[in-house]
């Protein structure tokens, strides 16, 4: 479990931007990205599509692997153990059991403790993550709402997990059973977080990044590191907006350099507000 | 005493905690002006293309330079060691490194995630094994002559030390054991101590 934590440790102050082609990859690599996630279409469009979205075809990853040096990771159906099988065959770096492909299963998550590849799992509350992460989780991330381009739905995520957990170190020994029967977890992970004031794993952001300000939102609300699915290619200039997303992850506190690598990017996608979504990816996972 | 550590990306935060458990000060390092009054400085892993990338954008790079070539003392893990390398293979082309230390590193050169793994490893100085975490972990190729090595695996050198600057291809803030980390303040106490007498 170290050497699984320890590559989303690695990843830690860094962006991970989801790529459709060897060709954005390179972009992603170029910019700063500190991983990539390999994938056949950015959320905003399987949200258009519809129909049923599963694993990308491995040509297609494995070209992407070929195309960089950085990790890559790739998205499994939640409860698709088979498709997490191939894709660690495949040799991929990280497999993200993600809402934002049709579940596969509608009451099992992948038991991701019998794989070798570590995996990062979705979360919109303290329960669902501790879940994950029993079930062998090496990072969690806010689900958001993907393909949005909003980041409403990603900070409510952030603010109800760390939040929660600031609740829990005031908590004392008899109140953390209740805080494991409310939050439907297993207790000595809850008792763990009243020790130590934080999650077993790293804690990223996802869903609904669209701009350098939000990425710096997330980190300074206390994620450790940010996804950015279609926020990146979605908006009108890539390149110079991806490496703008990087410096704001990394200087997430300081407004001057914020101001100043927010500026001339170009329209950033054009997303849709949580009224107008039809489908909720968020609401994916038990 | 107070160390600095390298927070562009990467594991930053671990290395604190370590630091901490030596009973030094840590400061995150991400502009020039972050490095003032340092006594050593930490390139953490993390990856190095990114970090290669953020140092030449915040002109961190040029200062850091500046600083390990007037003595600045250095300890590089990972990632941080191919940033101390004299030649990298398997990098980006405009891959920046400072040349600090007299070897060559292979990046990847242990494969993907999957290949990662934890091994107990011998160091020069400490008594009993550490318990080494490898993750997509360089390999050191070649070694000039003034290279000490501390620690090796499978013939590989995996923590060497050169003049101010010390590299492991490991990840000792990842052990929960800071013996390694406080080889490293253990340099700099000395060569203080050095310069005084």
């Amino acid at each position: 479990m170290t050497v699984k934590r320890g590559l989303a440790e690695m990843m830690k102050g860094g962006v991970i931007m989801d790529v459709v082609t060897p060709e954005q990859a390179r972009i992603a690599e170029d910019a700063g990205a500190c991983a990539v996630m390999a994938l056949e279409r950015v959320p905003a469009d399987i949200r258009r599509d519809g129909g049923v979205a599963r694993m990308s075809d491995p040509e297609m990853i494995e070209g992407i692997k070929a195309a960089v040096s950085i990790p890559v990771m790739a998205k499994a159906r939640i409860g698709h153990f088979v498709e997490a099988q191939i894709l660690e065959s495949l040799g991929v770096d990280f497999v993200d059991e993600s809402e934002v492909l049709t579940p596969a299963d509608e009451t099992h998550h992948i038991d991701k403790l019998q794989f070798a590849v570590p995996f990062v799992c979705g979360a919109t509350n303290l329960g669902e993550a501790l879940r994950r992460i029993s079930e062998g989780a090496a990072m969690i991330r806010s689900k958001g709402e993907a393909g949005t381009g909003n980041i409403v739905e990603a900070v409510r995520h952030l603010r109800s997990i760390i939040g929660d957990m600031r609740k829990i170190t005031q908590a004392d020994s008899a109140e953390l059973f209740e805080w494991a029967k409310r939050l439907q977890a297993p207790l000595p992970l809850v008792q763990e977080i009243a020790e130590t004031g934080w999650l077993q794993v790293p804690l990223f952001c996802a869903g609904g990044i669209a701009t350098p300000a939000d990425a710096a939102l997330a980190m300074q609300l206390g994620a450790e590191a940010v996804f950015v699915g279609s926020g990146i290619f979605k908006s009108d200039d890539p390149a110079p907006r991806a490496k703008a997303i990087v410096e704001a992850t990394t200087h997430f506190r300081d407004p001057h350099i914020l101001a100043k690598v927010s500026r001339g990017l170009g329209a950033p996608m054009t997303g849709i507000g949580m009224d107008e979504v039809n489908q909720k990816f968020a609401e994916r996972g038990w | 005493m107070e160390v600095g550590v390298l927070a562009l990306q990467g594991a930053f935060a671990a290395h604190q905690n370590a630091l901490s458990e030596c009973g030094i000060k840590s400061r995150q390092v991400r502009v020039a002006e972050d490095l003032e009054g340092l006594s050593g400085l930490i390139l953490p892993g993390g990856e190095s293309t990114t970090m290669s990338n953020l140092l030449l954008r915040s002109g961190l790079f040029a200062a850091v330079k500046e600083g390990i070539g007037s003595g600045l003392h250095v300890f590089g893990t990972c990632a941080g060691m191919i940033l101390l390398a004299r030649q990298v293979s398997d990098g980006r082309d405009d891959q920046v490194s400072f040349g600090a230390m007299d070897i060559s590193v292979q990046r990847n050169a242990y494969g993907r995630q999957v290949d990662s793994f934890e091994t107990d490893i011998e160091i020069s100085g400490l008594n009993a094994p550490f318990h080494a975490v490898f993750i997509r972990a360089p390999r050191v190729s070649r070694l000039g002559s003034d290279v000490e090595v501390l620690a090796t695996f499978e013939d590989s050198p995996v923590l060497v030390a050169e003049g101010n600057c010390i590299a492991a291809a490991f990840h000792p803030e990842l052990s929960l054991d800071s013996r390694v980390h406080q080889i490293f303040v253990n340099r700099i106490e000395n060569a203080v101590v050095a310069s005084k007498s």
